[in-house]
């Protein structure tokens, strides 16, 4: 009861957020739900599945490319951002095919290399891609329905609110999936491959499932991004951009399910703050991440809560 | 064919020098069990305390080597005695986030101290000189190199193979618990493989500065190089390594030439096949 009545006035605090913030922090509050919606796909791969990708970035950049391509020749932001995950579901599910077959560091490693095709893609292939000026001009074009209603998209604050709603809608089926059967399986399968293939839960599939909704996740996150920016670069697929959901991760608490949207939103603040004082915040994100590692790895939410508990 | 052969040259240099950056990922991957993403940041410290010593100071070239490889073996005992050595027990996971917290840590740390602008370190006048090779020139420095590359392979063959301590590497490398009830010192003995391992990939920054530039971030540039390398060979196998270093470096230098758009894609593709169709690496057993 307590949990959901501070889930209620966050969303209202949120919901209220362009009354009393200037352009700059909805800036900024975009960038961090599309690195929670991020960072969460990610964790169900890494925190319920336990398979650490390196190649997240890839999907993201096809959502991001996909919803690009799709806005410069027919400007309707849903079908973009629709296109954009479609788009990026299906490369994941393809890839995901191939990269499941292993686990560890065998994983890490051909999601790695996978994602760095999608980078050389992105960078290379210029009649598609634009190569290393990436896409330009693209139109945070206007919310419509025919017939039913069109919305201008011009002001930062309606295209908050769309992010809101995907990221709110996002966040709401990630908590059905992982208080499923299906995210029971998952985390089985994190805890123990061979008791869960033994109880008859076919492995292969669950890891291919979360492959997936990884990369659907990380496909929304990138659709959200060119109406945002009108660009898309290839540094969006470059392995340092997969990085970033995993610090985020692990700064919140891999084993939470909260743990990615807490890290989402100090990652961008910690970078943000650190970035007033030095120009060598990365030194400080590395330090962070050297100390959560040693002492910490249920991340901050796991200081804040007794379930969390070291691992 | 005049072209071809001296491209395989060329691609020989290449590889000798990746090799050099590979070999010690794949021996502490092999030893200790921990894929390093910290090692092109090794590598970058080697090659910056080179430039350092020799571009800065003046100091004879091949000193400015040794003791930049003291200097990096004195971080990678740190790195180990006090960061690596509590996590051994966990995840890969754990020891691939750790180490790259570490990338991000050496890459600010070499903007702190030598600044954010590339620097081109200056020649030694004896590696200036070229010889022919059917009939073009081939620098004198890339004949180095490929010597170099190959006299650590026959080197770090030797050590392995037929020193006691290598012995103690390999037994504690197959089996931690048995070596260690037999009365290896397995603490010091990981230290000891891990400050070889970062003083290998010293060597390969230090000799790379004659024709390349440092610059914050090479090190995360060449630790996928690496990766892709020890993936190739097998991680953990110095005979693939070997090998998969020559793959990729012959690759790199006849792509620029056949197929410049998608050579970077086609030694990813070779990654993932190879991870893919066989995960222990073309020479994993």
């Amino acid at each position: 009861m307590k949990t959901r009545l501070a889930i209620l006035i966050l969303v209202v605090l949120l919901a209220l957020l362009p009354a009393y913030a200037g352009k700059y922090a909805l800036y900024v509050a975009i960038h961090i739900l599309l690195l929670s919606i991020f960072s969460l796909g990610f964790n169900l791969l890494f925190g319920y599945t336990g398979l650490l990708s390196f190649g997240q970035a890839g999907f993201y950049a096809v959502g991001a490319y996909g919803c690009a391509k799709i806005l410069l020749t027919y400007p309707s932001l849903l079908v973009g951002i629709v296109g954009g995950v479609v788009i990026a579901g299906a490369v994941s599910l393809l890839l995901g095919f191939l990269c499941i077959r292993h686990t560890r560091i065998y994983f890490s490693m051909l999601t790695l290399s996978f994602g760095m095709m999608i980078f050389s893609l992105a960078w290379k292939w210029r009649d598609m891609t634009g190569g290393d000026d990436g896409l330009v001009g693209i139109p945070r074009a206007p919310l419509e329905i025919p017939g039913l209603f069109k919305i201008n998209m011009a002001p930062m604050e309606n295209y908050y609110y769309v992010v809101l709603a995907f990221a709110i809608l996002a966040i709401y089926l990630f908590h059905r999936i992982v208080h499923s059967p299906m995210g029971l399986a998952m985390q089985g399968i994190r805890d123990s491959e061979t008791r869960t293939a033994c109880i008859g839960i076919s492995v292969r599939k669950y890891r291919l499932l979360s492959f997936t909704i990884a990369g659907l996740y990380a496909g929304l996150a990138g659709a959200l991004l060119p109406p945002l920016e009108s660009t898309v670069t290839p540094p969006l697929a470059h392995w340092s951009h997969s990085a970033e959901p995993v610090l985020a991760t692990l700064l919140g608490g891999v084993y939470s399910f909260s743990g990615p949207i807490v890290g989402s939103v100090l990652f961008y603040l910690l970078k943000d703050i650190i970035v007033r004082f030095t120009e060598y915040w990365q030194m400080c994100l590395g330090i962070i991440v050297v100390v959560l590692v040693i002492g910490f790895r249920g991340g901050v939410v796991s200081i804040f809560s007794r379930k969390g508990g070291r691992r | 064919m005049e072209t071809l052969v001296f491209q395989g040259l060329v691609g020989l240099s290449v590889s000798m020098y990746l090799w050099l950056l590979a070999a010690g990922l794949t021996i502490v991957f092999g030893v200790l069990g921990v894929l390093n993403f910290a090692h092109g940041s090794l590598f970058m410290l080697g090659a910056y305390f080179t430039f350092t010593y020799y571009g800065l100071w003046g100091v004879n070239f091949w000193l400015a080597i040794a003791l930049s490889l003291l200097s990096v073996a004195v971080v990678g005992y740190f790195m180990e005695r006090f960061f690596l050595r509590h996590i051994y027990h966990l995840d890969h996971a754990y020891q691939l986030l750790l180490t790259f917290g570490f990338i991000l840590i050496f890459d600010d740390a070499v903007k702190m101290i030598w600044g954010g602008v590339a620097k081109i370190p200056p020649m030694p006048s004896f590696f200036e000189g070229t010889v022919s090779v059917v009939g073009r020139p081939f620098p004198f420095y890339n004949l180095f190199i490929i010597g170099t590359g190959l006299a650590v392979a026959i080197v770090v063959w030797l050590l392995f193979e037929k020193t006691w301590w290598g012995k103690m590497v390999r037994a504690s490398a197959s089996d931690r618990e048995m070596a260690s009830a037999i009365g290896v010192n397995i603490p010091t003995l990981f230290t000891g493989v891990f400050v070889f391992g970062a003083m290998l990939a010293a060597l390969g920054g230090a000799l790379g500065t004659p024709v390349r530039v440092v610059a914050p971030g090479i090190g995360a540039a060449m630790i996928i190089q690496a990766f892709i390398i020890t993936v190739i060979g097998g991680l953990g196998n110095l005979k693939g390594a070997f090998v998969g270093a020559i793959i990729v470096g012959t690759l790199s230098a006849y792509g620029i030439l056949l197929f410049p758009v998608f050579e970077l894609f086609l030694i990813f593709l070779i990654m993932a096949v190879v991870l893919m169709v066989k995960p222990q690496g073309l020479f994993g057993g």
